[in-house]
């Protein structure tokens, strides 16, 4: 099946402390319905809050997320899904969608030669 | 099989243009299910139309010209799968592979292999753009130099455009599938702006000096009805095709000879086209009979209105209006709510538009819009408010780009400034 990148985006600096009682209810829910619909989370990770993240650019060190923007990544996990709108349906889901977003993305895999 | 013999080069030039321009979708969406892939799909088709330009010169033109192509078509996407099995694997498949071979296991979903083509080009993960120039590409069978030229872009930057919205598709497995009843309403949506958008484009270019390029018209009749064929329950699209009948039906009156823009209510109406007109008005009175009417049906019965007036200022303007207002409950945009200021004037008098024309300004989203001026300027003429009419009008032809529309507005501003000064004690 294929696989996707789902980037989570909340609203900086994204504290996975901070959560609302109902976001955290409705994320117990969450891996219960993505078997639903058909898909599979695999490995997923969240992160400490952009605050506490160190950028590099060129050779410049600085203090905070690579871009600077409201939403920041939140957390990241890899969704197979038999396709594209399999996958829809299930980041539409998400409750990071409700104040930030979510981004889908296909993994790349090497053409197998 | 064949019924022409030996055909001579300009019959069989003549059948495989005829079949590129009926059969091309019908082809190309069947072989996508062999290929599994739009690319090579479209690769075997083209040679597919290459093959028949030799072999009907042989043995004849086939009598169902589609099935032929298709077969060839399809086999040799067959042909390029077995070569090279790594080939292969290394393409996600659009479709499951065992769902290939079945013999249409759900024909009641899926009539014909164009709809899963067409929702697939309209996918909503591509962007607007994207899914224009796929469906003109891959429905339409236009080719990526004509595309680039109706949307004034080059060729390479149109290419890269189709090449990029392939290449998503394969990458992120957008699915070759016609949506379930769930999806459909909000899918179908965005198939018929697609449509919609090849008229509107067609009708008034956005800028250049043709109004009409006849051919995006064309296209846009030709999918709608289409579509229709495919989606025989579906309100929104024979609303679709009724509008886009009707207001072809004026077609050739919306410029003169010299190409310059007429008014609505100065086009001669004894020059529209009357049984497109019945046919439109037809359609969408069963568009209203299903009950469930959005926004092309509703848009189709204030052209039908239009259409069957005597005259511009006989027209059933408060049932115009009326339909203005439902049309603004499923449809709230600042375009439609400015559109009905127009039939406000016409119910209710001038002033009361300038007012709607006012909020619409405090608004703010049509900034930068030129029929928003033009539509004060036309309000304020009316009213003989002649040096605001000509500074709305000056504020229109900022914005205008169509060579036809800035030339009428050009006029309409000399018109005013000459009333203007002709008439000192206006204030």
């Amino acid at each position: 099946m294929p696989q996707y990148g789902i980037f989570v985006y909340s609203p900086a600096p994204a504290d996975p402390m901070d959560l609302s009682p109902e976001y955290a209810a409705a994320l117990d829910r969450y891996a219960a319905q993505i078997e639903e619909l058909g898909g599979k989370a695999l490995s997923g990770i969240a992160l400490q809050p952009s605050t506490t993240a160190t950028s590099i650019r060129g050779d410049v060190v600085t203090d905070g997320p690579f871009i600077e923007a409201k939403e920041v990544v939140a957390g990241f996990y890899i969704l197979e899904a038999p396709d594209l709108d399999v996958a829809l349906r299930i980041a539409k889901l998400n409750p990071a969608t409700w104040d930030g977003g979510v981004e889908v993305r296909p993994l790349f895999f090497p053409p197998a030669e | 099989m064949s019924v022409t013999g030996d055909g001579d080069t300009d019959t069989v030039e003549h059948a495989v243009a005829d079949a590129h321009r009926r059969e091309w979708a019908f082809v190309l969406a069947a072989t996508a299910r062999v290929a599994g892939d739009l690319d090579l799909a479209e690769e075997c088709v083209q040679d597919a139309y290459v093959a028949a330009l030799d072999t009907w010169a042989r043995d004849g033109v086939p009598r169902k010209p589609g099935a032929w192509l298709t077969a060839a078509a399809k086999r040799k996407a067959l042909d390029a799968l077995r070569r090279n099995r790594v080939f292969r694997t290394k393409l996600p498949l659009l479709v499951e592979p065992d769902e290939v071979d079945m013999d249409e296991p759900d024909d009641d979903a899926v009539p014909d292999d164009r709809l899963r083509l067409i929702f697939t080009c309209c996918h909503p993960a591509l962007n607007r753009e994207a899914q224009v120039a796929l469906t003109l590409r891959l429905v339409c069978g236009v080719s990526t130099g004509d595309i680039s030229r109706l949307f004034l872009v080059t060729e390479p930057t149109m290419a890269a455009r189709i090449t990029r919205a392939k290449k998503k598709i394969s990458a992120a497995r957008i699915p070759y599938r016609v949506p379930g009843a769930d999806e459909l309403p909000d899918r179908l949506d965005a198939v018929l702006t697609v449509v919609h958008l090849f008229y509107t484009t067609g009708h008034t270019a956005p800028s250049g000096g043709d109004l009409i390029r006849a051919d995006l018209v064309e296209h846009a009749l030709n999918l709608a009805r289409i579509l229709l064929t495919l989606m025989p329950d579906e309100p929104e699209v024979r609303g679709l095709l009724a509008l886009l009948i009707l207001t072809d039906a004026r077609r050739s009156t919306r410029t003169d000879a010299q190409g310059r823009l007429v008014l609505l209510e100065d086009q001669d109406r004894s020059a529209w086209d009357r049984a497109a007109i019945d046919e439109g008005c037809h359609l969408t009175a069963d568009a209203f009979r299903s009950g469930r009417v959005g926004r092309y049906a509703l848009q189709a019965a204030i052209a039908s209105l239009h259409a069957v007036a005597a005259d511009y200022a006989a027209t059933d303007w408060p049932q115009v209006l009326r339909l203005y207002d439902e049309l603004l409950k499923v449809w709230p945009s600042p375009v439609v709510a400015l559109n009905r200021a127009v039939a406000v004037s016409m119910v209710s008098g001038p002033p009361a538009a300038l007012d709607e024309i006012d909020a619409l300004e405090r608004d703010g989203r049509l900034g930068g819009y030129h029929y928003l001026p033009a539509v004060r300027a036309d309000l304020l003429r009316r009213l003989g408010r002649w040096s605001e009419a000509a500074a709305a009008y000056r504020a229109a032809l900022d914005l205008a780009d169509n060579a036809a529309e800035r030339e009428f507005l050009a006029n309409r501003l000399a018109e005013a400034v000459e009333s203007g000064s002709g008439r000192p004690s206006e204030r």
